[in-house]
């Protein structure tokens, strides 16, 4: 099934749509979903000024439940019982690792349309200290059977992919990493569960999501330009489902494959496409640009993402010693 | 979506029904919930038996429902925060025609819709499940908050353990509740004073349960929650669902109450298996007691409620 090109309720004004959909997508897309279908409420737990569009617009679908996520979720869960659809927006740690048994219990085992934008994930509160890190989150979330888990590559893949979910009967997971540099021009049109290809190449395999997937695009150019090694570049925006066909055609093309992301090394996009690998017996090299499975650094994300070679450079190096290996 | 056309089943609010046929629906409960244990092996019996007159109170009085659309948009819900119950709800839900009553035969099997713990999603008449102790609390919150959405008039009933407030969860909630000004919800407190493993106060302290209830924005009922007569009164006199307070009953009960040798143990009796002599003293002493009271006397006196 081909995702539609997001419908544009005319709810925002051309200068506030620019504006929005840059410096809040998630809040925008949900605002333009609530525009269309009366049944979209939106919570959160302390985090109200995500939501400043959507409440100038529908003040009286929005509900503020204070820092309190556990009863954000299973409260959203008693209103998706009732024909609604709420938008959580927490952020990522505390959204999503405080309340995984309620996600599991309330929203997914009876199969609830709970959507979760969990800002913030990954890395990206840094500076705060460990407490404020999700990197565990996808592999939780992922476990979760009637749960769809996307995480957005930028500003207008988060619009897409919020567009791209919102039907789904189940519950879904959608993790915003915002440090992500630019991917995409326009807002892309997705389909559910697949993997869009942004580069075709022989050589090697690179395969981010979130800011992982800028990270791959921009190390694939400096391969080619300066290595001449030619990469397939494949954008993760789901995680579950995920594209597994994709995953294994090109395994088998380049036979190396390189997983790119800011979340644990267990659990996540690099332990999906090890799984895949041995379930589907492919003879494959497989390198991680990752987070270690052990106690993280503290600092701004800038600085974190550099020592743990989540740039473009430690990208480039890590490919290289797998296209030679 | 569920339709809004008329239903041939509807039970009102407040259907007539005398104190004495309550009382003997309580019982009929605690029977049939021996029985489904028998059958599956294992179950919870003190636990059920503290809250009989709930059931039945609401089940054969006080509820809005459609069986023959469960899912209709107004009627009223009833979540059992303390899942681990659901035992004595099955029946009931068989009996007002939610379901076959044959589907009883396969309670606690494999692939039966019906266990230990009630599943929305296979059960008709289930209005969410249940089974983590303090999410109902919370669920029930977001139901009366879709009520007001809706613009509905429909009550959201849960029934919570005392052992459940435990849960820090359930304030969080509370708090939701009162700052919602959610009129429509009504917390039922099962406080028979024991959790799993012994009494309540000694695990943790959860008294006095009315002041903080108070403190936290609800009105509170305090009543002896096995006095049939009270626990319908009031059910019947409940503030308008639009009135901005939510509402907590604290049932004061005695886990296991209904049979002699549970009150006197109750904790031993939370999950277990009657062996076949007890079996026929517990069938024999409430099937007494029911005769008795189908006989026109009354079959027991409601004890005081300590404060």
């Amino acid at each position: 099934m081909t995702t539609p090109a997001p419908k544009m309720v005319d709810v925002f004004s051309d200068i506030e749509r620019e504006t929005a959909a840059v410096s809040n997508p998630a809040g925008f897309a949900v605002t333009e979903l609530a525009a269309a279908n009366p049944k979209i409420v939106t919570l959160t737990a302390d985090l109200s000024n995500t939501l400043a569009e959507f409440t100038e617009r529908f003040p009286e679908r929005y509900i503020e439940l204070g820092i309190a996520e556990t009863n954000s979720v299973s409260l959203a869960s008693g209103l998706a019982a009732c024909g609604y659809v709420p938008y959580i927006f927490s952020m990522a740690p505390f959204g999503v690792l405080k309340t995984a048994e309620q996600l599991r219990t309330d929203a997914d085992y009876n199969h609830l349309p709970v959507r979760m934008v969990g800002r913030l994930a990954g890395l990206a509160m840094g500076y705060f200290g460990t407490s404020h890190y999700a990197v565990e989150d996808i592999a939780i979330a992922r476990t979760l059977n009637n749960t769809t888990v996307v995480a957005p590559a930028d500003a207008n893949s988060a619009i897409a992919l919020i567009h791209a979910t919102a039907d789904l009967p189940g519950p879904v997971y959608i993790r915003m990493a915002e440090a992500a540099d630019k991917v995409y021009d326009e807002v892309p049109a997705y389909e559910h569960g697949k993997w869009p290809q942004l580069r075709h190449g022989g050589d090697i395999t690179l395969i981010g999501h979130g800011m992982g997937v800028g990270l791959a695009a921009a190390a694939a150019e400096v391969l080619f330009e300066h290595h001449s090694i030619e990469a397939d570049v494949f954008d993760a925006a789901y995680l579950r489902p995920f594209d597994e066909e994709a995953l294994v055609a090109t395994a088998r093309k380049t036979g190396k494959v390189l997983t790119i992301e800011d979340h644990s090394i267990v659990g996540g996009l690099s332990t999906i496409v090890a799984e895949t690998a041995g379930r589907r017996g492919l003879v494959v090299g497989l390198a991680q640009c990752a987070l270690p499975a052990e106690d993280l650094e503290v600092g701004v994300p800038a600085e974190l993402y550099e020592f743990y070679g989540l740039t473009v450079d430690g990208v480039v190096a890590r490919a290289l010693e797998l296209a030679k290996g | 979506m569920p339709d809004d056309t008329q239903s041939a089943t509807q039970l009102e609010r407040g259907r007539p029904v005398t104190d004495k046929e309550l009382m003997r629906r309580a019982d009929w409960i605690r029977l049939q919930t021996v029985d489904l244990v028998q059958q599956a092996g294992l179950g919870h019996y003190s636990s059920l038996f503290s809250c009989a007159e709930i059931f039945a109170t609401l089940y054969y009085h006080s509820l809005r429902l459609r069986p023959d659309q469960p899912r209709w948009d107004n009627r009223d819900r009833f979540l059992l925060g303390k899942g681990h119950v659901a035992t004595g709800l099955w029946p009931v839900l068989a009996d007002l025609g939610f379901y076959p009553r044959d589907w009883l035969k396969q309670f606690g099997k494999v692939g039966s819709p019906l266990n230990d713990h009630p599943n929305m999603r296979l059960a008709p008449g289930i209005d969410f499940s249940s089974g983590s102790l303090g999410h109902n609390m919370s669920v029930g919150t977001g139901m009366a908050l879709a009520g007001r959405l809706s613009g509905l008039d429909y009550r959201t009933f849960v029934l919570t353990g005392d052992g459940e407030l435990q849960e820090g969860q359930v304030w969080e909630a509370a708090m939701a509740a009162s700052h919602y000004k959610l009129g429509n919800l009504v917390a039922i407190v099962d406080a028979n004073g024991f959790s799993g493993s012994g009494p309540t106060s000694q695990a943790m302290n959860i008294e006095p349960l009315g002041t903080r209830f108070e403190a936290f924005g609800w009105t509170v009922r305090e009543i002896d929650g096995h006095d049939i007569a009270v626990v319908r009164d009031t059910l019947d006199t409940l503030p308008d669902p639009a009135s901005e307070q939510p509402v907590v009953i604290i049932a004061r009960t005695r886990k296991g109450h209904g049979v002699e040798f549970m009150e006197k143990q109750p904790q031993a009796w939370h999950l277990g298996l009657l062996n076949p002599e007890q079996y026929a003293d517990v069938v024999a002493e409430i099937t007494a007691r029911m005769q008795l009271s189908s006989g026109g006397t009354t079959p027991r006196t409601p004890r005081e409620v300590t404060k």
